[in-house]
């Protein structure tokens, strides 16, 4: 693959890309992109009840106790469940601590997402066998990864992408653009996906970049850009399919920023109501991805009521899983503490051993 | 046995490390066709091409992330920092995820990776080319740290370093890049996690590391002018450290003065200290001392022979440590 020497041809396109208005009826601001097809779209839906149900019950067990802390991604869900259906089993996705719904509908088992966030270990899920990192905390640091990740897969003469998560905040962070620099200079399979959710904690985009849209970034380093309505599923995952394609043909990095928008706190720790105004998240209601979808699939008769009526009892019997795992009680035991410091243990850490273990029996 | 420098030494490793394992890859800035800023991978890119040796983007955060990537698909990176003090934006890679990754993940993944540095002064650099950055390397948790006092220690725990499952900061000393001795590519002497006596001695143990080696050396030789016989201890690896060996010698000579280049404040002269201290207060004839670089910035060069330890200051503390039986006060 020859490298893009045309800006023209790395740029966005000039309105994000959309298959459906706010109301779910069909427009035509999706440039060359091509509708999935229906049994896809059915199957985000699907995922987008499921995830949205999932995110509810974490909230409802930080208040409980259960949990102490759950960074919601209410209103996210087109992007959340499209950035695992547009990739295979084979391609490694990189999320951060908001993306949870991300990892539940790649398959990942609820409890082991959710050990991060209740505090039980680091990461309860086995990245190597899942293909799916640790959720990052330290903003834009897994952007690297991704890109070296990919590079190494490319070498390898694997044809598997890495897949990026990162908010519209951290794209401020260093390590994101030279995370695009890298990737770009190397042409490595990796897609980098800024949900553009509005906010950074407390702090608004206009406030965090004078860009007139973050997907600009990728250009000059030389990385395709595009842009999308992030509550539109139909275009999200089109966009993103695309992306991924384009990066597993060998075409190089794709950054794809989605306009979205979070519908709640930062948090469940965080106050929003001091940074923002109700009328606003109301607006944003309005333009939820997850009514969008149902409303175009009903219209269409692309999904019955049963089918509704079948994934919210789906989604029930899921959250009352995530209930029962959570309210087990799970002691994680001290002395797993000193285990995987090191391949080669230090002497060191085995006096240190010694002394915890000590304690715990006294 | 050729005579080698460290340099020639280290590219040796390298090399090796390279024809003997398709998975070990070197890169960062100026690595490739020039050869690095000390010429350390000079000509590797040519004999063994640009797949193994390559040049990246200039931007240090990148190279570590990246290199953390790499490894996760397999890989073992070695990568250069340019100097000490151009780390410093990798150091959040190098701390949030070079050192914890094995853990957060359980085992499940693991980085074998090598952050190489040229460190510490002696060179007449300029400002920000100069640093000992040790302490903040050893004081995080899951990072091997490691730094060579001599050509043969620069190949050997190169090797090793190269081969650990767990990721190294491999420090190397700068000013002694150019000393030569000869250098067996056997092995034999495999450097990883153990300190070395450099010099047998009976009256006081010097402890020291990387730059500083060659100096404790000179030091315990002129040292035998006022009939002291001075043992020099070469840590090696700074993380883990070698409790046993130094303990060993410390409770023999009954007396111990630890010698670094990087600021002593909050230094890893403390670590030392406190644990000779800890483990040899019975056998100890006098307080462990140290000798270490001021508390500044690292100086203009015009000023820094004033900042690095020389043998003048060491055997003015060694003197301070006296040679009754009975225990003396610093300073006394
Ligand atoms: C390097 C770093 N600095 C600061 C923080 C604290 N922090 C956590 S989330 C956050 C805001 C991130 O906003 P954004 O990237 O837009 O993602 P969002 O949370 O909105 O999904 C901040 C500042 C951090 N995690 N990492």
């Amino acid at each position: 693959m020859s490298r893009e020497t045309s800006a023209a041809a790395l740029l966005p396109s000039g309105v994000p890309v959309r298959f459906l208005a706010e109301d779910g009826t069909r427009v035509d601001e999706h440039g060359h992109y091509s509708e999935p097809p229906s049994e896809r779209l059915v199957e985000a839906y699907r995922l987008m009840v499921l995830g949205r149900r999932f995110d509810a019950q974490a909230t409802a067990l930080t208040k409980q106790g259960r949990l102490a802390v759950y960074p919601s991604s209410a209103g996210q869900e087109a992007c959340q469940v499209a950035s695992a259906l547009a990739l295979t089993d084979a391609d490694w996705l990189f999320p951060t601590y908001r993306d949870s719904v991300a990892l539940v509908a790649r398959g990942l088992e609820p409890g082991e997402i959710l050990t991060l966030l209740r505090g039980d270990a680091h990461c309860g899920y086995d990245p190597a066998e899942t293909r799916v990192a640790p959720q990052c905390t330290p903003l834009a640091t897994q952007t690297l990864h991704a890109a070296g990740l990919a590079h190494a897969m490319q070498r390898r003469g694997e044809d598997s992408v890495a897949f990026a998560l990162i908010g519209d905040g951290a794209t401020s962070e260093g390590d994101f653009h030279e995370a695009l620099n890298f990737a770009a200079v190397f042409e490595a399979p990796v897609v980098f996906f800024v949900q553009n959710n509005r906010f950074a904690i407390s702090v608004p985009f206009e406030k965090q970049s004078a860009a007139p849209a973050l997907a600009y970034k990728g250009v000059g380093y030389g990385v395709r850009s595009e842009q999308v309505d992030g509550n539109d599923a139909v275009a999200v995952l089109s966009v993103l399919e695309d992306a991924v394609a384009h990066a597993r043909s060998g075409g190089g990095p794709v950054l794809v920023e989605a306009h979205t928008y979070r519908i709640d706190a930062h948090t469940n720790a965080d106050d929003a109501t001091r940074y923002r105004d109700r009328a606003e998240v109301e607006r944003w209601r309005a333009a939820d991805p997850v009514r969008r979808l149902e409303t175009y699939l009903t219209t269409e008769n692309l999904l019955s009521a049963d089918d509704v009526e079948r994934f919210r009892a789906e989604a029930e019997t899921f959250a009352a899983g995530v209930r029962d795992t959570l309210n087990a009680d799970v002691e994680p035991d001290p002395l797993s503490l000193f285990e995987h410091v090191y391949a080669v243990p230090t002497r060191q850490l085995a006096a240190q051993r010694a002394l915890v273990a000590a304690e715990v029996e006294a | 046995m050729t005579e080698i420098s460290m340099a020639q030494a280290l590219n040796a490793a390298l090399r090796d490390a390279v024809k003997d394992d398709d998975r070990v890859l070197i890169f960062g800035e100026d690595v490739g066709p020039l050869g690095g800023v000390f010429r350390v991978t000079d000509g590797i890119t040519a004999d063994f091409g640009e797949e193994r040796c390559f040049d990246t983007p200039l931007a240090e955060s990148g190279i570590v992330g990246f290199a953390v990537g790499m490894a996760m698909g397999g890989f073992r990176p070695v990568v250069e920092m340019q100097f000490d003090a151009f780390a410093y934006p990798a150091f959040e890679q190098i701390t949030s995820h070079v050192a914890k990754l094995r853990n957060r993940t359980r085992g499940a993944l693991s980085l074998p990776m090598v952050i190489r540095i040229p460190y510490a002064g002696g060179i007449g650099g300029v400002e920000h080319h100069c640093d000992s950055s040790e302490a903040y390397y050893t004081h995080t948790p899951g990072l091997r740290v490691v730094t060579p006092g001599t050509p043969q220690d620069a190949y050997d725990l190169l090797r090793d370093s190269i081969d650990s499952p767990d990721p190294v900061i491999f420090l190397e000393p700068k000013c002694r890049y150019w000393s030569k001795e000869p250098v067996s590519f056997t092995r034999e002497g495999a450097a990883m996690d153990r300190a070395v006596v450099r010099r047998a001695g009976e009256d006081v143990t010097l402890i020291a590391y990387g730059p500083m080696v060659a100096t404790a050396l000179e030091t315990a030789a002129a040292a035998t002018a006022e009939g002291w016989d001075v043992e020099v201890v070469d840590l090696r690896s700074l993380s883990p450290f070698d409790d046993e060996t130094v303990t060993a010698s410390v409770r023999r000579t009954g007396r111990a003065v630890v010698v670094h280049e990087a600021a002593g404040f909050g230094g890893y002269g403390a670590e030392v200290v406190a644990r000779v201290t800890e483990q040899c207060f019975h056998q100890l004839h006098a307080p462990v001392l140290r000798v270490t670089g001021l508390d500044i910035p690292y100086p203009p060069p015009k000023l820094e022979r004033h900042q690095l330890p020389d043998v003048d200051r060491i055997l003015d503390t060694v003197a301070r440590l006296q040679w009754h039986d009975e225990p003396v006060v610093a300073g006394a």
